[in-house]
């Protein structure tokens, strides 16, 4: 693993009404790292991706993808970058077919009128195929989204993200509300996928998190509490007194 | 042929029937003043076809069509006007050679901003350009500040109220509450005669069906599927990397551009302009059309239009009080009972009938992974909800 920094957020704050959800925090994730954010609820998880995708602004602070500044760009540029996003609930597109989900994903044609000019050709099918073997939905390309499990629109969402080659993806609790079989396949999944990217995951279940994480930070109040391999912050004693318990 | 065969059945049937109905049926059936009658509730139909673009597929409602319907209507209007206001037939006036209202209001001299509407290139351009650049301008400003909803519906509405309230107020520019009337020819050709009304008649049939083609077309493109897209979660298609508010306003100028022509036919066929289509009252029966035939249905959204003016015009002959309640009690009625009006009524009876009798002869012809195919297991929730998915039944049939 190289130790390349491809996001870099400085001091970044933001206050709702007076409310410091995220608090001068620090963060620095290398390239091809896998990175688990974990944390107790209302410890700004969530706010600190919304900051990195531009879906909050930030008060005060920088987050520097790539050497670029992202503070000011808006959402589509930031992922036009290479930051893709995935969100708490399955964010799918229910009435269309699994293909349709993972074509229009596709980045290409991203303009008003290069959507009118946009060609479903091989490359594309290519794509979608791929990506559908890799989320394990090959088999159902022309089953419409809204029908599947919850766990596959989990999947679903990932591969319409893997569409585009983000060099960052976010998820946000990936694995909430699947079954134990499917946890198992969406740990192997992160484990492939991140081979040639960044990716940032918020995890509550700690079984999970010690399977994938290359490195764990803790999130408390809207600061990091620990940042380090996984053993080491289970051990730290903060950490088990506002999160793991004792 | 193949591809034909498969488009057809698979809703394009009922673009052949429409256009069979507009073109042929319609024509040998009725006498000329019912036909420009019919003529007159197709240029709704327009505006009825936008809206299934804006508000079917785009999820963006709006409640001010009259106001591009009335600026289509309005720049056609204006060309009209200053050809029947030669000098010769004008001679009456203390200033000959300009349109008569202008002269009642003491104007002495056309208005700069008229001169161009002298040039019917100019007049055909402006039909579109003008109503889809306000569009454009109005759509900026709201979907880059992420204005939507319910909010956007009622700045239509102010747009469609403060359009009226300027042209009866400048009524030495625009002939104020009467509109702009006693139009007579096009470029030399008296449109009022029995003949230009059935040329005029046949014009805006294949406009209509020109412009059902175009939005066919979009529907089925990347960007029709990225309407649906955002209708459904708008975050999403946001975060893949697309600038969303572009989208809409892409979506809002089209279906101004669209009403426009319409608002220019209906100038051609009836012959007059005047603020009492520009209003909110009619930008909202126009929704009404959209919303009776079927929000998710071009053809549906031809059907409604003419559905509800033919209601109109037989309802308010005989009961001319209760018209109104009426027509708010099917506004109310479709979309509480049949949110895909007319369209999803047939979709849901008819098509899904006939759709699983074929598609059970069909299972075995086509060559597809079994994958393609809905699981066994789930085959009666799957043939069941579908139909009420406005995503995809007649939205991309037809």
């Amino acid at each position: 693993m190289s130790n390349e920094i491809v996001l870099a957020v400085e001091d970044l704050t933001v206050s709702f009404d007076g409310f410091k959800a995220i608090d001068a925090l620090n963060l620095y994730v290398d390239k091809d790292e896998l990175r688990v954010v974990i944390g107790p609820n209302g410890a700004g998880k969530t706010t600190l991706l919304d900051l990195i995708c531009g879906k909050t602004r930030a008060s005060a602070g920088s987050i520097r993808f790539k050497d670029q500044e992202m503070t000011r760009l808006p959402e589509h540029m930031i992922v036009r970058s290479g930051i893709g996003r995935k969100f708490q609930t399955p964010s799918i597109y229910e009435n269309l077919s699994v293909f349709k989900n993972l074509e229009v994903s596709y980045p290409r044609g991203r303009g008003v009128f290069g959507a009118l000019a946009f060609r479903c050709d091989e490359a594309v099918r290519g794509k979608v195929d791929e990506i559908a073997g890799e989320i394990g939905l090959a088999g159902m390309l022309h089953t419409e989204a809204g029908l599947l499990s919850h766990g596959q629109k989990q999947w679903l969402e990932i591969g319409m993200l893997l569409m585009q080659d983000p060099e960052l993806l976010m998820l946000d609790e990936p694995i909430a509300g699947m079954s134990v079989r499917e946890r198992e396949q969406t740990a192997d999944l992160l484990r492939r996928i991140c081979r040639n990217r960044s990716v940032i995951v918020i995890e509550h279940d700690m079984e999970f998190v010690s399977k994938i994480a290359h490195k764990v930070t803790v999130m408390h109040q809207g600061k990091i509490l620990a940042e380090g391999p996984m053993d080491k912050v289970q051990a730290d004693p903060r950490v088990i007194d506002v999160y793991l318990g004792h | 042929m193949d591809r034909f065969t498969q488009w057809f059945r698979g809703g394009g049937y009922s673009v052949v029937v429409l256009a069979a109905l507009i073109l042929v049926v319609f024509p040998l059936a009725l006498d000329a003043f019912r036909l420009n009658l019919v003529g007159k509730y197709l240029t709704y139909g327009f505006v009825a076809v936008g809206l299934v673009m804006l508000w079917g597929w785009g999820g963006v409602l709006s409640l001010g069509q009259g106001v591009f319907f009335g600026l289509g209507g309005y720049a056609m209007a204006m060309f009209l006007k200053l050809e029947a206001s030669d000098p010769e037939s004008t001679k009456i006036q203390s200033t000959p050679g300009i349109p008569d209202f202008m002269d009642w209001n003491q104007l002495t001299a056309l208005p700069l901003w008229w001169e161009p509407f002298r040039s019917l290139p100019f007049t055909i351009l402006a039909v579109v350009a003008v109503p889809a650049a306000l569009a454009f301008v109005i759509g900026y400003a709201m979907f880059k500040r992420r204005v939507g909803g319910v909010y956007f519906a009622i700045i239509t509405q102010a747009v469609a109220l403060v359009l009226t309230v300027l042209i009866i107020g400048q009524q030495g520019y625009t002939g104020g509450v009467n509109g702009i009337t006693d139009l007579k020819t096009l470029a030399g050709w008296d449109i009022r005669s029995d003949s230009a009304k059935l040329v005029l008649y046949f014009v805006n049939a294949g406009l209509l069906l020109a412009v059902i083609a175009l939005c066919l077309w979009i529907q089925r493109s990347k960007l029709g599927t990225l309407l649906l897209a955002m209708r459904d979660k708008e975050d999403r298609v946001r975060f893949s990397g697309y600038d969303v508010s572009m989208f809409k306003v892409f979506a809002f100028c089209l279906a101004a551009g669209i009403s426009a022509i319409g608002g220019a036919m209906f100038t051609l066929q009836v012959g007059f302009m005047s603020p009492s289509f520009v209003g909110i009252v009619p930008s909202i029966e126009m929704v009404i059309f959209a919303a009776v035939g079927g929000r998710m249905s071009l053809v549906g959204a031809v059907y409604g239009a003419l559905l509800v003016n033919f209601g109109k015009t037989y309802f308010s002959e005989s009961f001319p009080d209760l018209w109104l309640f009426l027509m708010a009690a099917l506004f109310i009625g479709v979309t509480m009972v049949f949110p895909n009006g007319l369209a999803g009524i047939w979709d849901k009876y008819v098509v899904q009938r006939v759709g699983t009798r074929r598609s059970s002869r069909r299972a075995g012809k086509i060559v597809a992974p079994p994958s393609a195919m809905p699981e066994p297991g789930r085959d009666d929730p799957v043939a069941e909800p579908p139909a009420e998915m406005p995503g995809r039944v007649s939205g991309q049939s037809a």
